[in-house]
């Protein structure tokens, strides 16, 4: 409506010198209405974008929760919480696919994998000794049977993300370090707790023992490790 | 029960069976190829080794439902005149005593033939380390693959 007054205006002013001065305040109020339509506009989309958002289906992000910032860094609480991680990392069913070695370990007392299969380069197996040739997608039931998943391996050779041997302070510094835990930043560390392979801990096939806390203490204590700063427990553990 | 449509060397076989049956059991029992062998039921002694799209897999923990859709070869299928290299290098040193693991010691060496075309000892042992040999014809096996290899060379040369 404006925008039509202020054209005829413009277009009645035409030829009449004595109007060009007041013609030049034209402008301003053009610039008025756009500032005015903008900020509707701006106004409208936001609106539209709250109502829009409060009908989303929320998807679980294990990150919503973590806060990443100095002031809520605790070193004690943060090595604390770590401790109760090494005791499910270095537990059979994590650390029996994190060897020193090229052979993964098997049962709850951890010994060399009978047959010895090899790591190979994609942590896969080599020729006719690859994991999926033996362990199935799912778990084999039975004692002594494969235990499955659909994505059975060990880390890859040139990343091998040893747990064996570690002492929780060696591996707290591992894990955060992107140059060897598999390039994760901490956003894709959350999310690996709730990978496949690591869930199988938590189903392990008959006959073996679960990991020493539930997942979701697990994954507590790792999120609070995380989140009070990645610190790792002094040198004496 | 199931029905289903295994293609096993080549052939495809129309199946009713349980889809969480081994595929071992539908191989031996429902298709009658009988060359590969029941050992230990758990995949620990690898008398049970078929190819699943070329991988040297375990059948007696394999579901037969696993396979369907895939390429399955068996003992039976690894070549039309028994005539792979590993077949012949068999033969010539005579390498079973009473042979009942000797089926999957093949299918097994012919994933490392296919793979490595000449391998080393420590290749050999990597491979074949999960079939296990009652009689101890371990010597003899390595024996065999190298001479296979050789016999493979010689036929890729020739062909």
């Amino acid at each position: 409506m404006f925008w039509r007054q202020s054209y005829r205006k413009r277009l009645s002013n035409k030829g009449d010198p004595g109007k060009i001065r007041s013609m030049k305040k034209q402008p301003k109020k053009l610039i008025s209405f756009n500032i005015r339509a903008a900020t509707a506009l701006t106004f409208i989309i936001f609106i539209t974008a709250v109502i829009a958002s409060a009908f989303r289906k929320k998807e679980y992000d294990p990150t919503s929760a973590v806060r990443f910032d100095k002031i809520n860094r605790d070193s004690v609480e943060s090595a604390k919480a770590f401790l109760k991680v090494y005791s499910v990392l270095m537990s059979p069913r994590c650390m029996n696919c994190h060897p020193a070695g090229d052979v993964p370990l098997q049962g709850d007392d951890s010994h060399l994998h009978t047959m010895a299969p090899k790591r190979g380069i994609d942590g896969k197996g080599v020729y006719a000794m690859k994991c999926s040739n033996c362990h199935q997608p799912a778990n084999t039931p039975g004692l002594h049977t494969p235990p499955g998943n659909p994505n059975w391996h060990l880390p890859p050779a040139d990343m091998k993300m040893v747990f064996e041997g570690k002492s929780a302070h060696e591996l707290a510094k591992q894990l955060v370090d992107p140059k060897l835990n598999g390039h994760k930043d901490k956003k894709k560390l959350i999310e690996h707790a709730h990978d496949g392979l690591v869930l199988a801990g938590w189903n392990p096939g008959d006959g073996r023992t679960l990991p020493p806390m539930s997942h979701k203490e697990f994954n507590k204590a790792w999120l609070t490790w995380l989140e009070k700063g990645a610190y790792a427990p002094p040198k004496a553990h | 029960m199931t029905k289903m449509t295994l293609k096993i060397n080549g052939s495809d076989h129309t199946l009713e069976a349980d889809p969480n049956m081994p595929l071992l059991w539908a191989i031996r029992d429902l298709v009658g190829l009988k060359g590969t062998k029941y050992g230990c039921g758990v995949a620990q002694c690898g008398a049970c080794v078929v190819h699943l799209d070329g991988d040297a897999i375990r059948s007696c923990v394999t579901k037969v439902s696993r396979a369907e859709g895939k390429q399955v070869v068996t003992i039976e299928g690894l070549s039309k005149n028994n005539d792979h290299p590993a077949q012949l290098a068999w033969q010539q040193l005579d390498v079973p005593q009473y042979g009942y693991c000797h089926s999957g010691q093949i299918m097994s060496a012919a994933v490392l033939l296919r793979e490595k075309a000449d391998p080393t000892n420590q290749d050999i042992d990597d491979a074949m380390a999960g079939n296990i040999c009652r009689c101890g014809t371990y010597l003899r096996i390595r024996k065999a693959i190298v001479l296979a290899a050789e016999l493979q060379k010689k036929t890729v040369k020739q062909g």
